[in-house]
C-alpha cells in the first residue's frame, strides 16, 4: 500500500524533477520506487494481464515473510551489522511450530513459543556482539548454525501443519475491493513495516539506532544507551524472522529444516536494493520494503516469461544487486 | 627473516621459557580442541566395537589396495575441499576482507569441468581431463579477478562485493550445465579425489601443495608482510610505498583459484556436478575454519598453520558426531557452540573476565 502511495509521489514530482531535486536522503529510495515502477510498468506492457492489480497483490502475499526479515534486517544494517541467521530462524520457527502443534499445544502458546526462542536467539547474539566484542559477522554465523541445528534436531523430516484455525489465516481472502483480495500474512507485514517505520523515526530507539550506524563511538560520548539497543536491533531481527518464519508456515503450512535456506541473502539483497546503506546510518524501511517488491518483480517476470529458466532469478537479483551496491558506492564517494 | 616479524617485539624481547611459548601460542587452543577430537573418536571407536568383541583404533593406519587406509587418511582427503577455500579465505581475511563468493565459484569449475568433459570429443582420456580443469580454473581465475575489482579498485566492501558474485554465481553454474546434474566418466578426473599417489590421497597432496606453495611465497619472501600491512591499515601501506590495490587483487584471484580446485574436488568426487548443492555453505566452513585457527576477521595477521588445524578440526568434527551416536545433522549445532567458543576465547573482554575471576593461578605459572 505504501509503495503505491510513494510511486504517486514520484510520478507527481516527475514535472518538478528538472527545477527541484528531492532532499538527497531519500535519493537511493526513490531510484528504487523509480525502478520497481518502471520494471512493472514494463511487465503490464510486455505481458497480458501482468498490470493487473492482483499481479501486484500476489507479490505481497508471496513476499510477506521476506518483507517482515528485510524490517529486522534493516534495523541490524542501520546499525552497520548484519544478521545472517534469519533464514535459518524461519526454518527453525516452522519446525518448532509444527511441532509444538503436533504435541497438541494451543495456537497462541505456540506462537507466542516461536516468538519468544527466536526473540532470546537474537539477544543472545546481540550480547555476544556487544559485550564480548565478537563480530556481527561471526556471532550470526553462529545463530545461522544453531538454529539450523536445532531444526534438524527437532525433526529430519517436514511435519505437516494441520492445525485448523492456522489453516483458516493461512487462506481466508480478505477481499479489498470487487475481486481483488490479499491475505492476513501481508497485513502483519504491512503493520510489521509501520510499526517498524515509526520506531525507526519516532522513538528515541530508532534514533539511536542511526546514531550507532553514523558513529558508535560518537552516539557513545552522546551518551545514548548504545549497548541497549545494539543488543536490541538483533533481539529486534530475531523477532521479525521468527514473525517471518510463522508468515512462511501460512503460505507453506509445514515445519521442515530445510525451509528458507539463504534466505538471509534476499532480505539483505533487498535491504542493499532499498537503498540502505550496509555501513549503516542511512536508509529507509520502507526502501527494504520496496527491494522486497522489486525482488518479487523479478520472479513475476520470469513466471510470466515462461522461456526464462528459474535460474535467471538469481543472475537478475545478482545483477541488480551489483548495480546499486555501485550506484551506493559513487554516492558515499561524493559525499565524503 | 619476515616471518620473525610476526611476534610483537615485545613478545620477544621478553624472550619467555618454552613451556609459556607453548601456552602463549595461539596454536594451542585449536590444536588442544582437535586432539580432544581424535580422543573422543578412539574412544566412541574402541567401545563400540568392546561391544561386539572386537579391537578396534581410531589413529590405526594400514595399507590396503596399495595405499594407506584408516580414519586419519579418510579425515585428511575429506578435509581437502574446506582446506583449499580455508586456505585463499585466509589471505583475503588477512587483507581485511572476506569472500562469500568461494561456494559459488567452487560450483561454477565444477559445473565448468563438468560440461568441458562431456563436450570433449573423446570423455574418457587425460587430456580432456586436464583441458576440463584448466578452462575451470580459467574461469575461477577471471571470477577472482571480478571480485578483486570490485574491492581493490571500486572500492566496494569485500562483504558487498563478492554478495553480488555469491548470489548470482550458482545462477550461473545453473547456466553452464542448463539446469541438469551433469554426470561424468573420467578416471583421471575422479583421481582427483579418489585417486592415490604414493599411497596418500591425491585431494590432501593437492591441498597440503597448495598451502605449502602459499607458506612459502608469504613467510619466505615479503608478501605476507605486505598482506598483513594492507590487513593492519590499506591507507598507511599505500603511502609506505605497498601497492595495496595489487596485493588485495592478488589475494581474491588467488581465493577463486583455490575454490576453483576445491570445485573441481566436490565435482570428481561424486563424478558429477549438482549447480545448487556443489560446494553449499562451504564459505562458511571455510570462514569457520580461519577463525578457528586463530586469524581474526579484522585483517592484519594470518595463520596457515591455524587454518590448516581449523580444517581438519571441521571435517573431524563432522566425523566425530556420528561415531559418538549423535544423528549427522546436529553437526550444525555443535560448529554453533565452537564458533562461540573460539571467538570467546579470542575476545580480550571475555579472556579478561575470566582472568580476573582466577587471577592467582596465572600469576604463579607464569612467572
Amino acid at each position: 500500500m505504501s509503495a503505491a502511495t510513494a510511486t504517486l509521489g514520484t510520478t507527481s514530482l516527475w514535472d518538478k524533477v528538472r527545477t527541484y531535486s528531492p532532499p538527497p536522503r531519500f535519493l537511493p529510495l526513490i531510484v528504487t520506487i523509480a525502478l520497481f515502477a518502471g520494471m512493472f510498468g514494463a511487465g503490464s506492457v510486455r505481458y497480458e494481464n501482468f498490470g493487473d492489480p492482483q499481479v501486484f497483490l500476489s507479490l505481497m502475499i508471496n513476499n510477506a515473510h521476506l518483507i517482515v526479515l528485510a524490517v529486522g534486517m534493516t534495523f541490524v544494517i542501520l546499525t552497520g551489522g548484519i544478521d545472517l541467521s534469519v533464514g535459518s530462524v524461519v526454518a527453525m520457527s516452522t519446525m518448532i511450530l509444527a511441532k509444538t502443534l503436533e504435541k497438541g499445544w494451543s495456537l497462541p502458546v505456540a506462537i507466542v513459543t516461536v516468538l519468544l526462542i527466536a526473540t532470546l536467539l537474537g539477544t543472545v547474539m546481540g550480547l555476544l556482539i556487544h559485550y564480548f566484542d565478537i563480530q556481527p559477522f561471526i556471532a550470526t554465523l553462529a545463530g545461522l548454525f544453531l538454529a539450523r541445528g536445532v531444526a534438524y534436531l527437532i525433526s529430519i523430516e517436514s511435519i505437516p501443519i494441520a492445525n485448523e484455525t492456522f489453516m483458516k489465516w493461512a487462506y481466508e481472502p480478505i477481499t479489498l475491493w470487487s475481486t481483488y483480495w490479499i491475505r492476513w500474512s501481508v497485513v502483519v507485514a504491512l503493520i510489521a513495516v509501520a510499526v517498524a517505520a515509526y520506531v525507526l523515526a519516532f522513538t528515541r530507539f530508532g534514533r539511536t539506532v542511526y546514531a550507532i550506524g553514523g558513529n558508535e563511538s560518537s552516539a557513545m560520548l552522546m551518551g545514548l544507551r548504545v549497548g541497549v539497543v545494539k543488543v536490541g536491533v538483533y533481539a529486534v531481527s530475531g523477532f521479525c524472522a521468527g514473525l517471518g518464519g510463522l508468515l512462511f508456515a501460512l503460505n507453506t503450512p509445514s515445519g521442515n529444516s530445510l525451509h528458507a535456506v539463504g534466505m538471509e541473502l534476499d532480505a539483505i539483497a533487498a535491504a542493499v536494493i532499498g537503498g540502505i546503506l550496509l555501513t549503516g546510518g542511512r536508509g529507509y524501511v520502507v526502501g527494504a520494503l520496496v527491494g522486497v517488491l522489486v525482488l518479487g518483480v523479478i520472479q513475476t517476470f520470469i513466471i510470466f516469461d515462461g522461456t526464462l529458466t528459474s535460474w535467471w532469478t538469481r543472475i537478475a537479483i545478482g545483477v541488480l544487486l551489483l548495480v546499486f551496491v555501485v550506484i551506493q558506492r559513487l554516492m558515499t564517494r561524493r559525499q565524503t | 627473516m619476515t616471518d620473525t616479524l610476526t611476534p610483537p617485539a615485545a613478545e620477544r624481547a621478553a624472550r619467555p621459557g618454552p613451556g609459556a611459548r607453548i601456552l602463549a601460542s595461539p596454536l594451542l587452543w585449536p590444536v588442544v580442541a582437535l586432539l580432544l577430537l581424535v580422543v573422543i573418536n578412539t574412544l566412541a571407536l574402541a567401545f563400540d566395537f568392546a561391544g561386539r568383541g572386537e579391537t578396534s583404533f581410531f589413529l590405526n593406519v594400514r595399507i590396503q589396495d596399495g595405499h594407506l587406509y584408516g580414519n586419519i587418511i579418510d579425515i585428511a582427503r575429506n578435509s581437502a575441499p574446506v582446506l583449499l577455500v580455508a586456505l585463499g579465505m585466509t589471505l583475503i581475511i588477512a587483507t581485511r576482507g572476506i569472500d562469500l563468493s568461494v561456494g559459488a565459484i567452487a560450483a561454477i569449475a565444477g559445473a565448468v569441468a563438468c560440461t568441458r568433459l562431456v563436450g570433449a570429443a573423446d570423455e574418457g582420456a587425460v587430456t580432456a581431463a586436464i583441458m576440463a580443469c584448466t578452462w575451470a580454473l580459467a574461469v575461477c581465475v577471471l571470477l577472482g579477478l571480478w571480485n578483486g575489482f570490485l574491492v581493490a579498485v571500486l572500492g566496494i566492501q569485500p562483504i558487498l562485493a563478492t554478495l553480488v558474485l555469491m548470489v548470482a554465481g550458482r545462477g550461473l553454474a545453473m547456466l553452464v550445465t542448463d539446469g541438469q546434474i551433469t554426470t561424468v566418466h573420467n578416471d583421471t578426473f575422479s583421481d582427483l579425489a579418489t585417486g592415490f599417489v604414493l599411497g596418500l590421497p591425491v585431494a590432501s597432496l593437492i591441498a597440503v601443495g597448495m598451502v605449502v606453495v602459499a607458506a612459502v611465497l608469504t613467510r619466505r619472501t615479503a608478501l605476507g608482510m605486505l598482506i598483513e600491512a594492507v590487513g593492519i591499515n590499506p591507507e598507511a601501506s599505500r603511502l609506505a610505498g605497498v601497492r595495496a590495490r595489487t596485493i588485495i587483487w592478488t589475494v581474491y584471484v588467488f581465493g577463486a583459484f583455490c575454490a576453483g580446485l576445491a570445485g573441481l574436488i566436490i565435482a570428481a568426487n561424486t563424478n558429477s556436478v549438482n549447480a545448487n548443492s556443489l560446494g553449499l555453505w562451504i564459505e562458511l566452513d571455510a570462514i569457520l575454519a580461519v577463525v578457528i585457527g586463530g586469524t581474526a576477521l579484522t585483517g592484519g595477521r594470518f595463520s596457515l598453520a591455524g587454518t590448516l588445524v581449523g580444517a581438519l578440526f571441521i571435517t573431524t568434527l563432522a566425523r566425530t558426531i556420528p561415531n559418538v551416536g549423535i544423528p549427522s545433522e546436529a553437526n550444525y549445532l555443535f560448529k554453533a557452540v565452537v564458533v562461540v567458543a573460539v571467538c570467546l576465547l579470542q575476545s580480550p573482554r571475555a579472556r579478561a573476565a575470566l582472568r580476573v575471576r582466577r587471577r592467582p593461578v596465572p600469576k604463579g605459572a607464569h612467572s
